[in-house]
């Protein structure tokens, strides 16, 4: 299907295990006027068997599985599901990633632990995980050589996710270049390290994000006037590694509607092995 | 000449999908219970209570009733008791 190669077979058939659980919401996702469609980030040692790009040009062209993993998804929503746009699908605009959005997390050159095994899927074994996720906009920052100032624009940048004072209700993955990486590897900083840094920077003044609050009707409800406010909820900023090796530019992945009112992320094990039991989504 | 047998599966789950028919309007709402659905959009009430207004200076019956989340269809449980207690719905969309 999608132009994929038999090989190929494991991945798509993980992603719509993760795609058919209750969590992840995959009527709702398609039935939304938003944006959002789903993104698969394919971890372990599948990846690079299969041909999977997770370096230059990542989220682009010309890679014939990351190009038709995604579409045969979407296929499958479509033909078996009956996921039709102007049907079940009621997209205002819609995103380019709805053709297909589909990606390998750099493993072998990452600095960091890896999005799978952040997710509980463990090493050596190989995942995909599903996220209702918005097209990738750019986080340029080519100035910044510490990690506490790069920090300081990533979370600038991941503010304006949904809308700036839309807060809690969007999730996002950062998708995080080799050389911005670098940058906080240097000093040492994890991925847990860089979330609770960001975050320290996105805690917001219920009163600056209030409905009507700097003379934009959009907002939170104005009975939160006196809270402090979280960009993202706890588990609702994600990091994966993947992009060339030049360019100080990194990615954000905007969210849907989050958590038990929208979609969760989802992680399942792919089974590539004739041995592989059933196991369990995370 | 050898002759071979091909079996062509449909992956889709429903060759005869069961359509069933939509209620007809009632003609007056006089004498029925009106269920008011807010499906938890922002300002979705503002809608309602100004619907549940103009209904109540008709002396209609109203009742109010409110899906979780607009992401997901209507609960099962909350269909079947708006169906028991309500003979029309009007469902507010959103925003």
């Amino acid at each position: 299907m999608a132009g994929c190669l038999p090989e190929y077979l494991p991945v798509i058939i993980a992603a719509v295990e993760a795609a058919c659980t209750a969590e992840f919401n995959a009527h709702g996702l398609l039935a939304t006027t938003y944006f959002a469609g789903p993104v698969l980030i394919v971890n372990g040692p599948i990846a690079a068997r299969i041909g999977m790009n997770s370096g230059v040009n990542v989220l682009g062209q010309g890679n014939r599985a990351n190009a038709t993993i995604g579409r045969a998804l979407q296929l499958i929503i479509r033909n078996v599901g009956g996921g039709l746009p102007g049907g079940v699908d009621r997209a205002t605009l819609g995103n380019p990633g709805k053709v297909g959005f589909a990606f390998a997390e750099s493993e072998a050159t990452s600095p960091w632990t890896s999005l799978a095994t952040e997710r509980g899927i463990p090493l050596g074994r190989s995942a995909v995980t599903l996220f209702a996720g918005e097209g990738p906009r750019a986080i340029v920052d080519q100035k910044s050589r510490t990690a506490d100032s790069l920090a300081r624009s990533f979370a600038a940048c991941l503010a304006s996710v949904g809308h700036p004072k839309l807060v809690v209700g969007f999730d996002a993955v950062v998708v995080v270049s080799p050389e911005h990486a670098r940058t906080f590897a240097a000093e040492g900083w994890d991925k847990d390290r860089l979330r609770t840094e960001i975050m320290s920077h996105l805690q917001f003044n219920g009163a600056d994000v209030i409905r009507g609050a700097g003379g934009i009707a959009e907002g939170v409800p104005e009975h939160l006037v006196g809270a402090t406010l979280p960009k993202f909820r706890d588990g609702g900023l994600w990091f994966t590694f993947a992009g060339g090796e030049a360019g100080m530019f990194s990615a954000v992945i905007g969210g849907w509607v989050s958590g038990t009112e929208g979609s969760s992320m989802i992680t399942t094990v792919i089974k590539d092995n004739p041995d592989d039991s059933q196991e369990a989504h995370r | 000449m050898t002759s071979t047998t091909l079996t062509l599966l449909d992956p889709t789950s429903e060759r005869s999908p069961t359509i069933r028919a939509l209620t007809s309007r009632p003609a007056t709402l006089d004498g029925l219970t009106v269920a008011l659905l807010d499906i938890s959009k922002p300002r979705g009430d503002v809608f309602l209570n100004r619907l549940e207004e103009r209904l109540h200076e008709r002396g209609i019956q109203t009742r109010r009733y409110r899906k979780p989340t607009y992401t997901k269809p209507a609960p099962v449980d909350l269909r079947h008791q708006i169906a028991m207690e309500c003979q029309a719905v009007i469902e507010a969309l959103a925003d």
